[in-house]
């Protein structure tokens, strides 16, 4: 590894953890409508918003009634995502003229943006519609991760509050998110990649007649038998509102590009600092609920232990990619190119470090853009970030996800060391028994059991032309596709054809199913922590802020995904790598 | 329950409306207006005009054969390499057959014309987009003889060229040092009208 490799990776470290702090600060000031400084202008809005939905913003509510907002405006988002897909070629700004999106990768792609995954069947500049890539699927990026970020605060509220039904009120979590964080943030980063290049415009395409007119190419017949348009010596530039779009999907963890490419395409990234801006982005907020839970609880060293965790997880795994990305293919020795690391499906100008950092950090937080193509990573580079989405998206995680997810795993580090040492299990000073337990139980077991049946079910009936690779890597891509889908990731190694029935509708129940059976055993959780007493810490209790604490949740964590997952692995991953240094 | 339900279905459909507008009309309006405002250029796709035709993006890279030329990346989009309407890498795992052909084929067809072997890695790879506008210094000093010698150049007023449009890492260690392909061919043409 290079020295320049080593520097990128412990200064992206450095700047994620100190712009974390003050945001997680303000945040909490959010989520306890204590004034926050944008109150002047997002105040009125927020009233207004109020006044024109019929909601009192002053009524909490318990976590059933929380619960049943939360479905129902995800609900509506759905089906309003889905019509928008089927119509989109009798509505307005589709200057392209794109028909109507196929109704089965329609629901694929509705439950794919309201559940915060964004798995993308499709291919963005070629099925989607302006109005339906800014209508549709943005507002979902902002009101999906905004459903994530108000459940983290109602778990929050129930460890923070003692003997109550009161969770706070879904409405307001929810359009306080949006105004407060997630629209300012967007705004600031977005003209930030105006700036650096990244298109806005509500013109459609560009046509351009290139300096070379002489041209290698010629004009091969499409897959589906229709002549294509000759396109040697001229090229057809799409673009559209693109950094609107780029920055939501990145700050929100929902990764969904407005371009096939996603952010390795030159529009969506275009240059070294716009890939740190988004890389940061990913894990931005994520990182900074950390805060938000340690102040929200009266407790800021309880919301360090847990970002201790992610942050010791995370620099793990992204230097572990880093490393494995930095050993050239030995299946291109003696072919007759340089012994430097591949860079099939890199860019130049991120190179190694810049794709290798991004796969960890979009893998670990829910995000799952993608700058480099996972598909044609070394066998070890792709299993890293696939093991980071298989531990449950909790190292950072998707906005509020991550935070919930963590602190369920924190629940049973807690209840693991309470046997271990005959300790009533404790966490802020609210005791962990049977139903929270189960419910944890619920919260850790059923992404793996999504992920590992999805992936055997693609393996005996789905169809046999859905992979592109052979051998072990064409059991890695089903492998990573039910991973990602099974945890609201979306990224993919992205030679998988997925849009077939099987893909599209076992994909459809993956996400569906691994986003709300969730998030209402949470919410359960949350309702059962509130109504309990605060106990005061004695002699007995663990305390939960130490390193001790720290490592039993790395371990634990790390002990749950790797007893799942590992002859999963070995098949896939593992069995490609070993054979690939042996055979060369 | 399900009165309770049906109790939380207005305020859901009434505000899902109010926040669709104002996150999917208004929000992308006035990033458009602020942009274009701002930044113009970039924000319209950072075009490149001879007169009032569009040669291409500044930021999007092109198929260029011609020997006089530099040649960008191999790239992977379908029906034909550089199409900006169909971004896509090759997703070729590291272990499949078929990347090690290909590389070997690239590899043969670049330096049978030109510079000795080893190939730069990038100049044998398709990039992430099939798009990408860049290549590495040493991809850039490979084709350096070849291009002059095509143009009737002295081989250092070309190389000086590559230095001249060489971009060096942001802060001195972020990204990677890299050359704009078209902006280069575009110094190269200018370069020759002048001979």
């Amino acid at each position: 590894m290079m020295t320049t490799d080593w520097l990128q990776w412990i200064f992206f470290l450095t700047v994620l953890l100190a712009a974390s702090w003050p945001l997680g600060l303000y945040m909490a000031r959010v989520y306890q409508g204590r004034p926050c400084g944008l109150d002047v202008l997002a105040g009125p809005l927020e009233r207004l918003l109020y006044r024109l939905s019929g909601v009192d913003a002053g009524r909490e509510m318990d976590w059933k009634t929380y619960s049943l907002a939360l479905m129902g405006v995800n609900l509506v988002g759905l089906l309003a995502v889905y019509a928008m897909e089927l119509l989109q070629g009798v509505l307005p700004l589709n200057p392209l003229h794109l028909p109507g999106v196929d109704p089965l990768v329609a629901l694929n792609t509705a439950i794919s943006f309201a559940t915060n995954t964004n798995w993308q069947a499709y291919s963005g500049e070629a099925t989607m519609s302006i109005l339906t890539q800014m209508l549709a699927l943005a507002v979902q990026n902002f009101l999906s991760a905004a459903t994530g970020m108000a459940v983290a605060a109602a778990l929050i509220r129930g460890l923070a509050r003692r003997e109550t039904t009161h969770l706070g009120n879904f409405w307001q979590d929810l359009t306080r998110s949006v105004l407060y964080v997630l629209l300012p943030l967007s705004l600031v980063l977005s003209l930030a990649l105006i700036w650096q290049g990244v298109p806005q415009t509500f013109d459609a395409a560009v046509e351009a007649r290139l300096l070379d007119q002489s041209g290698q190419a010629t004009p091969s017949p499409a897959p589906d038998g229709q002549a294509a348009a000759p396109t040697v010596g001229r090229q057809s530039l799409v673009l559209g509102p693109v950094a609107s779009q780029v920055a939501i999907k990145q700050l929100g963890t929902n990764g969904g590009g407005y371009y096939n490419a996603n952010s390795a395409h030159p529009f969506e990234n275009p240059t070294p600092l716009t890939n740190l801006l988004e890389m940061l982005a990913i894990l931005l907020i994520p990182a900074a609920f950390c805060h938000t839970f340690g102040v929200m609880v009266g407790d800021r060293r309880q919301g360090l232990a847990v970002l201790a965790a992610m942050f010791i997880l995370f620099a793990g795994f992204s230097y572990m990619t880093l490393a494995a990305e930095s050993v050239p293919n030995p299946a291109l020795a003696g072919v007759g190119v340089e012994a430097a690391p591949s860079l099939e499906g890199k860019e130049v100008r991120f190179g190694t470090a810049g794709s290798a950092l991004w796969a960890a950090a979009t893998t670990a937080a829910s995000n799952g853009s993608v700058n480099a193509m996972h598909d044609s990573f070394m066998p070890l580079g792709g299993l890293y970030p696939m093991l980071l989405m298989q531990l449950g998206e909790v190292v950072f995680g998707g906005v509020g996800s991550g935070l919930y997810g963590m602190l369920v795993f924190a629940m049973v580090a807690v209840f693991v060391a309470g046997l271990m040492v005959g300790r009533t299990p404790e966490y802020c000073g609210k005791k962990i028994e049977p139903f929270e337990t189960k419910m944890a139980a619920l919260v850790i077991l059923i992404p793996p059991f999504l992920c590992l049946m999805g992936t055997a079910l693609a393996a005996v009936i789905g169809p046999a032309d859905a992979v592109s690779n052979p051998g072990p890597h064409g059991f890695s891509q089903m492998l990573y596709g039910f991973s990602s889908m099974g945890n609201n990731n979306g990224s993919a190694f992205a030679g998988l054809t997925a849009t077939s029935p099987f893909w599209t509708l076992a994909g459809g129940v993956a996400m569906f199913v691994s986003r709300y059976w969730l998030i209402i055993p949470v919410l359960a959780l949350a309702g059962s922590l509130a109504g309990k007493k605060r106990l005061l810490q004695g002699p007995g209790t663990l305390p939960t802020h130490g390193p001790i604490f720290v490592s039993l949740l790395i371990i634990v964590v790390l002990v749950v995904g790797a007893l799942t997952f590992v002859p999963a692995l070995a098949l896939g991953p593992v069995a490609e790598h070993l054979a690939l240094f042996r055979a060369n | 329950m399900f009165a309770r339900f049906f109790e939380q279905l207005k305020p859901a459909c009434s505000l899902f409306l109010w926040l669709s507008l104002l996150t999917g009309l208004v929000y992308p309006a006035l990033v458009t207006i602020l942009g274009t405002g701002l930044w113009p250029q970039q924000a319209r796709g950072s075009l490149i005009k001879q007169g009032e035709t569009v040669i291409g993006s500044a930021l999007i890279g092109q198929s260029f054969a011609a020997p006089g030329y530099f040649t960008g990346r191999p790239s992977a989009t379908s029906p034909d390499p550089y199409n900006a309407a169909a971004s896509a890498g090759s997703n070729l795992a590291a272990s499949n057959p078929a990347l090690r052909e290909l590389v070997e084929a690239r590899a043969a067809a670049l330096s049978d014309t030109q510079a000795p072997r080893p190939v730069p890695m990038d100049l044998a790879t398709a990039s992430g987009s099939g798009l990408d506008p860049h290549l590495s210094p040493a991809a850039a000093a490979w084709q350096v003889a070849r291009v002059a010698k095509a143009r009737g150049l002295p081989a250092q007023t070309v190389a000086d060229l590559v230095a001249r449009h060489t971009e060096e890492q942001l802060w001195g260690f972020w990204g990677e040092r890299r050359i704009n392909v078209l902006a280069l061919n575009l110094a190269l043409d200018a370069a020759g009208s002048r001979q």
